[in-house]
């Protein structure tokens, strides 16, 4: 088991809205959250499940209509200044990691990131500790200034870096993305790159701090499928050198079979199911998360259906009464009317919010195909 | 409230505070029971075109204004004593005066050239009178009449020529379109204000000389738009095909084009208004308007500019009509514009 | 520059040259039906005819009078005056009238720019707020309310009720005397270019990139200054165009209600007294004016934005 110190990143309760002409948007209702260094951790859900909210959350990025009702999110990082700190950024660029020996206790310092002061946020958090990789490396790239510059001005405005010394992070950052020639691309601009360049240069930018918690929002889900395994492969391998703790927010399972080593399965603002990738992707409780897998395009079946979930996600301008899931859920309970399911603990690492796991409810099995199908990856993961 | 259940006494704990039964932790059997989104009414484009509309102030407050103009420019020439080319020389030059605003310092009649005194001390002259003793009331108000109607008059002209050019260059295509297209750019590279006054120059000066001239400027526009609507609905000539056997393929393309270019056609058309309004008041500036004794906005401007030190009424009257007016268009095609497509950006 | 930017501009100088060319033609045909040119005007003397004909070669057919015409063109060439200063060289009165044109014109350009981009930034980056109301309130009745009668409410107001400035240009004063035109002039600009930056802005703010640029943790004032800016900035340029036209035409009653004594006005006298050559040659002078600022714009345009490539996107 990790120890406390261990954790980076600890939300509980978080609940945030957003004002429209319509009424306010509860885009996340009470969600908790670990994130302990070192590990991948990974939200899935559809779009407008509250997965992207969170993280903006937890960069302070929230739209000028979003606000946070209630909860925490702590924050634990490193509280360096002065010469330790360049001490630091020495061992980081030299081992890539810091051992948590080398610091003193009072080094290691926890924020709530909820309660932080703006001008705080900005600039020590944000950029500098917790960066963003974007999902559209078309559109979240300024098209107005170079690649270089781009890269350069977190490492400028949070470290102060002299300009030469900044110039040749850059370049070495572009060569740790794998781009050919990094001082010729220093000085283009994005319309000059592919789209799989440009996504290695956003995960440049937000490398070029040494942040210690890396936000990926689906950064693969607008690219080539043959560059996805590549950005995903430098991603994971960034991630071992730099010791990052990650964070995945996707709506593919794929992806996070590849990357992840716990998952987070969100519905309407909530996490309704969550564990190590083995609880769920060989013993999923909740019907949404078998929806999920179901759903999963699968090489091996010899059918050509793709399994959709029936229905759409609930329009969150609404008050939600009970199980938010419930409609599109064709082993709904009637409890699921009246009262939300609480979380569950299945297993030290497992927990799933349905009442299907109260004692009471009645046994409901998986549809047999999806049964089949996971017996059949876990034959595969074991000859792996 | 995402409270972590570990043991039976947990769940009892949780389910203490709740009304529930047994019977609850039964599956549901009628999915559709559970529902509880209800179903958004849909509404057609028009209705919603219409409550958009309806919401902005600002396109509102200007069409009333046009409204009540309209009405006015109508009323009032038809319900005074006076006329608009009825020259007096006793009543030269008065200052405005309305009954019941003579409190109003702008309307209580003094500071004209020739006083409300002797047989004159009962008469009212709500804008005062020119420099030939004509009624400005009367004569702003008919002004107006024909400023709108010449403005009118070239719009509507220039959307039928618009959509006719851009239907007859997109149908035909090939080297027609390209000679039409190259046309319409030079056409479109000569600024307004030299075609409009050569135009008058070899043309005879009068109401319908001006409207001719306006017509020369906004067509290019709803040209511009028509053909494109018409190029989109050729690529699917494919579904005409089996309908146009023995049918004209000309008029059935313009019937497809008409409902899609509607809303545009009409935004440009409204944004044209006060433009050709604005033209007319140019013309009229530069010596180019309708001859006297008839009267526009414009020319009545030109002629109270001659007399601005001494009698600032003659010009200031017009010259507010005119901003009200072209505001409020302004106003109702903003409004227009974005109850047509709350997207659609500057045109 | 790459290749298919070269041949972007040279194919629209191509055009706009052929432009030209045929307002020249027009002119020229319109000088011909005209009554009253000075080809066959009665009130030059004999010897002045004489030398008008051999100038122009009269004698000759039509399409060859024309050429000849445009080879006078070139040579800054004009014809005479015969009404507004009789004798007296076009090229000579224009000239002399050009720069005070100019100078109102520009500075118009300038003072609403500066002031509308101003006016526009603050309203996007404080939306539903004081400010954002007064900007669009401004821009409404700026972009509605021809420039003139700006100028006539204030000569009113400046000049009449309040007599600070003068109401007729005083050459002996340009200074105080383009006060009222310039600011009438400059209304227009600001509303138009605030309108247009205000939505930009908005949309900017709006984009993936400044979210990625706000995600890097750099302050707000950087964010706005370096990124939002310059991106909203850029299109502001496409609009200059038809605010340069809006302002050709409204300077012409600007001037003429001024006594300004610059291009505007001189076309308005000429018209008034039907001095043909002076108008035409006027005409000419703006519509040339028109085209090569349009023809700037387009190119600087596609410079300035790295997004644009101008070849490419003629051909989509």
């Amino acid at each position: 088991m990790k120890n406390k110190r261990d954790l980076v990143l600890k939300i509980r309760d978080l609940d945030i809205s957003f004002k429209t002409d319509n009424g306010d948007v509860k885009a996340v209702r009470g969600v908790d959250l670990n994130l302990h260094r070192g590990e991948t951790i990974a939200i899935v859900g559809e779009s407008g499940s509250g997965k992207s909210v969170t993280t903006k959350a937890i960069m302070g990025i929230l739209a000028s209509n979003g606000k946070i009702n209630n909860g925490t999110i702590e924050f634990t990082h490193y509280d360096l200044h002065g010469d330790r700190l360049k001490e630091a950024q020495e061992i980081y660029r030299e081992n890539g990691t810091i051992h948590s020996d080398w610091l003193h206790p009072d080094e290691i310092k926890t924020v709530d990131i909820t309660k932080m002061n703006k001008k705080y946020l900005q600039k020590e958090i944000r950029g500098r500790r917790i960066a963003m990789v974007f999902q559209d490396p078309m559109t979240s790239l300024d098209p107005t200034m170079t690649i270089g510059k781009q890269i350069m001005e977190a490492m400028l405005f949070h470290y102060n870096t002299p300009k030469e010394e900044a110039w040749k992070k850059a370049v070495e950052l572009l060569e740790l993305v794998g781009i050919t020639n990094p001082e010729k691309r220093m000085k283009n601009y994005p319309h000059q790159l592919s789209g799989g360049m440009r996504q290695r240069i956003v995960i440049a930018i937000a490398l070029s701090c040494d942040p210690e918690v890396l936000i990926c929002d689906e950064p693969t889900t607008a690219l080539d499928v043959t560059i996805q395994a590549k950005i995903l492969e430098l991603i994971k391998d960034i991630q071992k050198k730099k010791d990052l703790s990650v964070i995945y927010i996707t709506h593919d399972l794929g992806v996070v079979a590849k990357v992840a080593d716990f998952v987070n399965v969100m519905y309407a603002g909530r996490i309704i199911e969550s564990g190590t990738v083995n609880d769920i992707f060989y013993d999923p409780k909740h019907p949404y998360t078998w929806g999920l897998l179901a759903s999963m395009p699968d090489v091996d079946s010899t059918s050509d259906e793709l399994y959709t979930i029936p229905g759409t996600p609930p329009n969150l301008l609404h008050n939600i009464q009970g199980d938010a899931f419930a409609p599109r859920n064709r082993h709904a309970l009637k409890i699921d009317q009246k009262i939300a399911p609480p979380m569950f603990k299945i297993s030290d690492t497992h927990k799933v919010a349905s009442w299907l796991m109260a004692p009471q409810a009645p046994s409901v099995e998986m549809a047999p195909s999806l049964k089949k199908r996971i017996e059949r990856m876990k034959k595969e993961a074991n000859i792996e | 409230m995402a409270k972590v259940i570990r043991t039976k006494e947990d769940l009892d704990n949780y389910l203490k505070d709740f009304d529930y039964t047994e019977d609850d932790f039964t599956l549901v059997n009628d999915l559709e029971e559970l529902q509880h989104d209800e179903i958004k009414e849909t509404s057609s484009f028009l209705k919603d075109v219409w409550t958009r509309f309806k919401s902005n102030k600002g396109a509102l407050i200007g069409g009333s204004i046009i409204l009540l103009f309209i009405i006015v420019s109508f009323l009032a020439p038809a319900l005074s004593s006076y006329t608009f080319d009825a020259v007096d020389t006793a009543q030269q030059s008065m200052a405005p005066r309305i009954p019941g605003l003579s409190w109003i310092p702008f309307f209580n009649g003094t500071g004209g050239v020739r006083q409300y005194v002797g047989n004159l001390e009962n008469s009212f002259h709500y804008f005062g009178t020119d420099v030939l003793g004509r009624d400005l009331w009367v004569r702003c108000w008919e002004g107006c009449k024909i400023s709108l109607f010449v403005a009118g008059t070239a719009v509507l002209v220039n959307v039928f020529i618009g959509i006719l050019y851009g239907m007859i260059s997109g149908y035909l295509g090939g080297k027609v379109d390209t000679v039409m297209q190259r046309f319409q750019e030079i056409v479109n590279s000569i600024p307004t204000l030299v075609i409009l006054t050569l135009l008058l120059l070899i043309m005879k000066p009068g109401l319908y000389t001006i409207i001719v001239a306006l017509i020369l400027t906004e067509w290019i526009g709803m040209a511009r738009i028509t053909r494109a609507q018409v190029l989109k609905i050729k690529e699917q000539e494919f579904i005409l095909a089996s309908k146009t056997l023995g049918a004209n393929k000309f008029f059935i393309i313009f019937k497809q084009v008409l409902p899609n270019i509607f809303g545009q056609i009409i935004i440009m058309a409204m944004f044209s208004i006060p433009n050709a309004i604005f033209y007319e008041a140019f013309l009229a500036m530069v010596g180019l308007g309708i001859p006297a004794p008839q009267a526009s906005l414009g020319s009545l401007i030109n002629d109270g500019f001659k007399t601005i030190l001494i009698t600032p009424y003659q010009v200031i009257i017009p010259v507010v009509i005119l901003g009200i007016l072209m505001l409020s268009f302004n106003l109702l095609a903003d409004g227009l514009r974005d109850a047509f497509d709350p997207k659609m950006k500057e045109m | 520059m790459d290749k298919s930017t070269l041949k972007y501009i040279a194919k629209r100088v191509l055009i706009s040259l052929a432009t030209l060319f045929v307002i020249v033609f027009v002119l020229f045909m319109l000088m011909k039906l005209m009554p009253g040119t000075p080809f066959n005007d009665e009130k030059l003397t004999a010897a002045q005819k004489a030398a008008i004909y051999a100038k122009y070669g009269l004698d000759k057919p039509v399409i060859e009078q024309f050429f000849i015409y445009i080879q006078n063109m070139l040579h800054g060439d004009f014809g005479i005056s015969y009404a507004i200063q009789r004798n007296m060289d076009v090229s000579v009165i224009v000239s002399s009238r050009m720069m005070i044109s100019f100078f109102l014109g520009i500075g118009a350009v300038i003072i609403g720019t500066i002031i509308g981009i101003l006016l526009g930034v603050v309203a996007a980056l404080n939306r539903n707020t004081f400010w954002d109301t007064f900007a669009t309130v401004l821009s409404v009745i700026g972009v509605s309310i021809p420039s003139f009668v700006f100028c006539l409410l204030l000569l009113i107001l400046f000049g009449v009720k309040i007599p600070v400035l003068p109401v007729l240009y005083n050459s002996n004063e340009p200074f105080t005397s383009s006060i009222i035109p310039m600011i009438a002039l400059s209304m227009g600009v600001i509303a138009n270019v605030a309108r247009f930056t205000r939505s930009e802005m908005i949309e900017v703010l709006q984009s993936e990139y400044i979210l990625l640029a706000e995600a890097k943790g750099i302050s707000r004032k950087h964010l706005i200054l370096h990124h939002a800016l310059r991106n909203c900035l850029i299109p502001v340029i496409t609009v200059l165009g038809p605010i340069i036209v809006g302002l050709m035409t409204g300077s012409m009653v600007i001037e003429k209600i001024c006594g300004i004594p610059g291009l505007g006005s001189l076309l308005v006298k000429a018209i008034e007294v039907r001095d043909y050559n002076v108008i035409l040659a006027v005409s000419f002078l703006y519509s040339v004016l028109y085209i090569v600022i349009m023809l700037i714009i387009d190119i600087l345009y596609g410079i300035i934005d790295p997004r644009i490539r101008l070849g490419k996107e003629e051909d989509a």
